[in-house]
């Protein structure tokens, strides 16, 4: 090759680098993150597009959580990007940073503040001031009211409004959560987990739910139940290891070798 | 400005204080005591039923002072889990500031008669007064930094900590560590704050004797009147959004993170705010028992404090105060009737209130405990079903 075309497939390289990352909301590249010796994510790559509902699926300790973790600032990664919206570089901020730039984050663990009324809850997510001295001193307008309302509809909580989150059942807390989200207006939802606990019927409506935030949102859902993932009826991320192992339509994943050799198939 | 005030303060604070019971009770008391307490003790003869001796009303206003201590780590632990083990630091400088100035009023009424320096610079031969001490003659000097000096502290203090995110057993073991170096470094002769002797032989305040029953009764009132104004405060900032924000912390610290909140400048204003509470504490406490010294910095008075709390039940301010005064006054008759049980029985007290009333003694009262309770009630029916469906 001589060098005039080195360079020309260079910058052609660039430049589709360049396009890959303006058009994705979530752009993670040869993410490698270690923990004592071992190496959770392995040179990790995927783009999310703004947009999109991704389901992203793998066995036990494949790093889906992890990869969350890196995303939203709780891990830094030991080399590799992640760039939200094609520019902001995220390993350089920390969770509260993210969490305002428009990235929501729902545990694998449902995390609601239990001593606080479902109300509450979602009033505490609601996007808006977080300086201290603007908490101290504020109070509840109609627009936040409205937005509340219109959230508790949503996850079906409408009857719930004033009772402890403590005490609503495991589902219920799963859409709690999905409903802080919302709150928050995030542009990009990672959801770790939603149907883990779910009777077969909660999991169906919250399929249907997370269908219809991604009208409006990015999100990233990752998830072991076959069957909602493919209520979700997206494009599905196989990680294995700590890297992708495989990309594409369920049924086309399902068939890969690999896939059915590492994880559906056992 | 008016506007402003009556828009955004005035109308929610009359709104949760009547939704407040038991603060409500609580400042009632609180008036009352403050009317009655001096009344009876200044009005009434010695010989009436009804009068109450001056060691007494001291004696009160002492267990204010601890009331007002205690609500103090109530609204860091209680509302926010941050449990400090060195509040005392806080409570004990607040003392000294309180102290330096009351030094300063005895001017050449020491034994050495040195108009300036208080009679154990003399003794050390000191030739001036040292900087740190300029500026105690002045009584308003001396209560902002009555209030300044335990609140710095705790904001360089809390920042560090908070910003490494130290909590839980971590956290109160610093806190230890912090009012144990301060007990060190305040019984150095050479610190200039009397050594292990403290600040004592103090005169008077504001021209007016501290041996008079007038200015007891006066002390007392103060204790009343800022107990139930730092009462309100704390009220006030557990009922804003920043009050919830602070629960929510306490609950899923690292869900609060990620909903976008800086966890650490809201612990750190908290943290700071008590700190404040605890510095008037102890200013209000040295005038009234005569003598501040490092042995208010002993770690196991600030464990202490958390026991009246836990007693008089956490998390709602009010219950703090109840603790307070249930521990104090049961030291006050075991170290007259037996010395030597205190110990025993403190540590049997917290072990009991642990195991049988973790709401403390206000979550046993049905007024209180009610919400509580109905909820107890509930999950022991839904275990009751439960098992029932099982079998
Ligand atoms: N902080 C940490 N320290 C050490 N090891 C960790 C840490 N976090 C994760 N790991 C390890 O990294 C691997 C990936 O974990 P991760 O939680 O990301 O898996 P996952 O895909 O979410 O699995 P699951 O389906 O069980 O939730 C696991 O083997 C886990 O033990
Ligand atoms: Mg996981």
């Amino acid at each position: 090759m001589s060098e005039a075309a080195a360079i020309q497939k260079n910058a052609s390289d660039e430049e589709q680098v360049k396009s890959a990352q303006s058009e994705t909301i979530l752009y993670v590249d040869g993410v490698s993150v270690t923990f004592d010796g071992f190496r959770a994510l392995n040179n990790l790559s995927f783009y999310v597009e703004p947009g999109e509902l991704r389901a992203i699926i793998g066995p036990n300790g494949a790093g889906k959580t992890t990869m969350m973790d890196i995303i939203t600032g709780k891990t830094r990664p030991d080399t590799g990007d992640v760039l939200f919206k094609s520019e902001i570089d995220l390993t350089k901020l920390d969770e509260a940073e993210i969490a305002n730039l428009g990235i929501g984050r729902k545990f694998q663990k449902p995390t609601v503040f239990e001593s606080h009324t479902v109300f509450d809850n979602l009033l505490l997510a609601c996007s808006g001031g977080r300086g201290v001295f603007q908490a101290l001193f504020h109070r509840l307008s109609d627009a936040e009211k409205i937005k509340i309302e219109k959230t508790l509809v949503t996850i079906m909580l409408e009857d719930k409004r004033d009772e402890m989150a403590a005490n609503l059942s495991h589902g219920q807390k799963q859409w709690l959560e999905i409903g802080m989200l919302l709150m928050q207006e995030p542009e990009l939802l990672l959801v770790d987990e939603p149907v883990a606990g779910m009777t077969d019927s909660e999991t169906e409506e919250t399929a249907k739910l997370l269908r219809s935030i991604s009208k409006e949102y990015s999100v990233v859902v990752v998830e072991h139940d076959m069957e909602f993932v493919r209520d979700l009826d997206c494009k599905v991320t196989v990680l294995h290891e700590g890297s992708v192992l495989a990309e594409g339509r369920l049924d086309h994943v399902q068939k890969d070798p690999r896939v059915i050799e590492v994880y559906l198939g056992r | 400005m008016t506007d402003y005030r009556q828009k955004y303060q005035m109308t929610p604070v009359i709104g949760w204080l009547l939704k407040d019971r038991g603060g409500m009770i609580l400042l009632g008391i609180l008036i009352a005591a403050a009317i009655l307490v001096p009344a009876s003790n200044l009005l009434l003869p010695e010989s009436s039923a009804f009068h109450v001796p001056t060691w007494m009303v001291s004696l009160l206003g002492k267990y204010l002072c601890y009331a007002l201590l205690a609500l103090s780590v109530d609204l860091i632990w209680g509302f926010c889990g941050i449990l400090s083990l060195g509040h005392g630091a806080f409570f004990a400088l607040g003392g000294y500031a309180m102290g330096m100035y009351l030094m300063r009023q005895i001017g050449d009424r020491g034994v050495y008669g040195d108009p300036i320096l208080p009679d154990f610079m003399v003794f050390l031969n000191w030739q001036e007064l040292p900087w740190y001490w300029h500026g105690f003659d002045m009584f308003w000097f001396a209560i902002v930094m009555a209030m300044f000096v335990p609140g710095l502290l705790a904001f360089v203090f809390g920042f560090l900590a908070f910003r490494s995110r130290v909590t839980g057993v971590y956290l109160s073991i610093i806190t230890q560590a912090m009012t144990y170096a301060l007990l060190l470094a305040f019984f150095r002769n050479d610190m200039g704050f009397g050594g292990n002797n403290g600040l004592t032989d103090f005169k008077d305040l504001l021209g007016y004797s501290l041996q008079s029953d007038g200015t007891r009764a006066g002390l007392f009132v103060a204790s009343c009147v800022f107990l139930g104004i730092c009462y309100t405060v704390a009220r006030g900032i557990t009922q804003s959004r920043l009050g919830k924000v602070l629960i929510a912390i306490r609950d899923a610290e690292s869900r609060v993170r990620f909903t976008g909140y800086r966890v650490e400048y809201y612990k750190l204003f908290v943290f700071t705010v008590s700190a404040v509470m605890a510095g008037i504490a102890g200013a209000l406490y040295v005038p009234q028992v005569g003598i501040i010294n490092p042995g208010e910095f002993a770690p196991a008075l600030s464990i202490e404090i958390v026991i009246w709390v836990a007693v008089g039940g956490r998390g709602t301010l009010y219950g703090a105060v109840l603790g307070a005064f249930i521990v104090n006054y049961a030291k006050t008759f075991f170290t007259g009737a037996m010395p030597d049980f205190w110990l025993f029985f403190l540590g049997g007290l917290f072990i009991a209130v642990t195991l049988f009333l973790p709401k403390g003694v206000i979550g046993a009262v049905p007024a209180f405990g009610s919400a509580d309770r109905q909820s107890l009630f509930t999950t022991w029916r839904k275990r009751r079903a439960n098992e029932g469906g099982k079998a």
